[in-house]
Formats: structure tokens, C-alpha cells, sequence
């Protein structure tokens, strides 16, 4: 972008005598579709030249002179990153577990989940399962934070009672932050009363 | 505050984990060199590293998923998340190679938040799925 013609002639008339430190390519980000359809978006800042990336496939290729935006594409990728994707672990699988008003108890339905969870448990490869509870938004945020801590501990509790080993679980308690449903404070809502188990 | 002791601790210095690994992966942690096998657990400022046939694959412990090719280094220079809020900060550096990268919490949290570096550019990464290459 910055370069002119006779800096790029150079620069390949430099790379074409082999000197190794005239690489003309130091690089290259190129920001992939998101897989859940989720906003995206990379900014990427060569000296003090800003590229944003915000569309799939959208490329940046820093050089010896500068930034150059381009499309970059699926053969690209994976001609280039094909091995780098290839040890990509798999997604983290997400459970939710809800529970009785105030209580630390499954409601009926959720009984049935756990099934779910120890078949995706027993497939996974050096397996962590990450337990998370939350609270709806009746009481206070420290009674709340207990509340879902504890329950968190009630469903890794009961993994590790179902053969799942206490050094892959981690338990925690976040209260009432990360609502399903927004609600205004004091107002009782079962699907925010819940445990998520990430396994990963 | 007693509660809170158990899951502190079983967090302590773990910040991912090492779920693929294939031919040549080694950590530098304190000077030393270990080998990546699968079920490493890897600490803030380790430095990874993949040989000519190597290839290694890790979750954060936010949910991201970190995976390089072969002849890359990486390092995990500052990782620091708080489960409970999801705040948190998360800088590596690409010195040479191929990675790719899809984002967890601590980037949906704040978006400013984690960044990746390499030897020409500085990337702020908002999310999600992108991959990140380094010449020498």
C-alpha cells in the first residue's frame, strides 16, 4: 500500500539474490467464519499502520514496506494453516442443568442430561470438565454467589461419584452475572437457576 | 471465605491443557525443556515449541483453543482469568510458525483484552476463528 513500484522491484531483485534477510512475506492473519455465525473481528497493526478485519476470510499480509489487505481463501488457509487447524482440539461441549427454587436439587428433566454429559465425558481424549452454577436474581449477590457455588459443588459431587476423577473437575460459582434471561433484580426466574458443565 | 479455598486452589498456576499432540512438541518453562505430551498442564509464560513433523493443540482455561503447526514457538506471555467474572487478560507471542487461535471468555468479556504478537505485527483480537502465520 505504502510502497511504490521501484520499492517492490528492490525488494524482489533483493529476495531473487538470496538474501535471506530481505523475506519479502514476515506474515500473514487472516480471520476465519466464525462457526456459530458469531460477530468476528481482528485488528491488525503493523508500525503504526491499523488493518481491521472483519469479514470471513478477510487477510492481512505484512511486508518488508508495509500492510497489504486482501481476500484471502479456503485453499489458502488450508494450504498454509491446514496443519495448525488440524491439531485444533474440539469445540468445548456445553450442558445445562436447571434446579428447584432455592434449593440444590435437579428439576426431572435434567436427571436425564447427565447421561449426555458422562457419554461426552467418556469420549474425550485427557478429558477437564469445568462445572459453573448460577442463580437467578432473588437475593443478594453474596448469598447468590454461594447458592451457585454450592451448586456447582452438588453436580461435580455427583461426577465424581459417577467415576468421573476429582482432578479433572473444576467447580465455580458465578452467581447471579450471566443471566439466560435478563430480569431485573429480585425477580425469580428457573432458567436462570442453573449449572453449566463444559467438557473439554 | 473457606469455600472458596478448594476451587482457588485446584485452579492455582493451570492455565490450559495439552489436548493433541503429534510428533516433535516440547514446554520451556524456568529455563527447562519438557515434553508436550497430551495432558500437560501448561503455566502463564510457558513457551511451547512444534519440530518439523510436529503439531500441538491446547484449551485455555477460558475455553480458548490454541493450536500451532510444525516449526512454531509460541509463547503464553501473560494469562491471568478470573472465572467468577470472566475478567482476565491474555497475551501470547508467535515468534515463528503457524497458529490458530478460537477465542474464549476472557475475549467475550472484554474485547480489548487479548492480544497476539508476532515478530512484524500486533493483533487485538475481538474473536473469534482466526489463524496467524510468522516468517522468518
Amino acid at each position: 500500500m505504502n510502497s511504490g513500484p521501484v520499492m517492490r522491484l528492490l525488494a524482489i531483485a533483493c529476495c531473487i539474490a538470496g538474501l535471506a534477510a530481505c523475506a519479502y512475506n514476515k506474515g500473514t492473519v487472516v480471520l476465519l467464519p466464525d462457526k456459530e455465525g458469531r460477530q468476528t473481528s481482528v485488528v491488525v497493526n503493523q508500525r503504526d499502520e491499523e488493518v481491521v478485519l472483519d469479514q470471513p476470510y478477510a487477510a492481512s499480509r505484512q511486508t518488508i514496506f508495509g500492510q497489504e489487505k486482501y481476500t484471502s481463501s479456503p485453499q489458502e488457509v488450508e494450504a498454509v494453516f491446514g496443519k495448525a487447524l488440524g491439531a485444533q482440539p474440539g469445540l468445548p461441549a456445553r450442558y445445562t442443568l436447571y434446579f428447584v427454587e432455592g434449593k440444590n436439587e435437579f428439576t426431572d428433566e435434567s436427571k436425564l442430561v447427565v447421561d449426555n454429559v458422562l457419554r461426552e465425558i467418556a469420549r474425550r481424549p485427557e478429558v477437564d470438565v469445568v462445572v459453573i452454577g448460577h442463580a437467578d436474581a432473588v437475593g443478594s449477590n453474596e448469598d447468590n454467589d454461594k447458592l451457585s457455588r454450592e451448586r456447582a459443588e452438588v453436580v461435580g459431587t455427583a461426577l465424581i461419584g459417577l467415576g468421573v476423577p476429582a482432578k479433572n473437575i473444576v467447580t465455580i460459582g458465578r452467581g447471579k452475572r450471566e443471566p439466560i434471561v435478563p430480569t431485573p433484580d429480585g425477580v425469580a426466574e428457573p432458567r436462570n437457576r442453573r449449572v453449566e458443565i463444559i467438557v473439554r | 471465605m473457606a469455600t472458596l479455598l478448594p476451587a482457588a486452589l485446584a485452579l492455582s498456576a493451570e492455565v490450559g491443557r495439552i489436548k493433541v499432540s503429534t510428533g516433535e512438541v516440547s514446554v520451556e518453562r524456568n529455563g527447562q525443556s519438557l515434553p508436550g505430551a497430551v495432558g500437560t498442564r501448561l503455566e502463564a509464560a510457558d513457551i511451547l515449541k512444534t519440530g518439523a513433523d510436529g503439531t500441538v493443540g491446547m484449551t485455555m482455561s477460558d475455553d480458548s483453543l490454541i493450536s500451532m503447526g510444525p516449526n512454531t514457538i509460541l509463547s503464553l506471555d501473560r494469562y491471568d482469568f478470573d472465572p467468577v467474572t470472566n475478567d482476565g487478560r491474555f497475551d501470547a507471542q508467535l515468534k515463528k510458525g503457524s497458529l490458530a487461535v478460537i477465542t474464549g471468555r476472557i475475549a467475550k468479556k472484554t474485547p480489548e483484552a487479548m492480544s497476539v504478537r508476532t515478530p512484524s505485527a500486533i493483533l487485538g483480537v475481538r474473536g473469534t476463528q482466526f489463524v496467524v502465520s510468522a516468517n522468518e
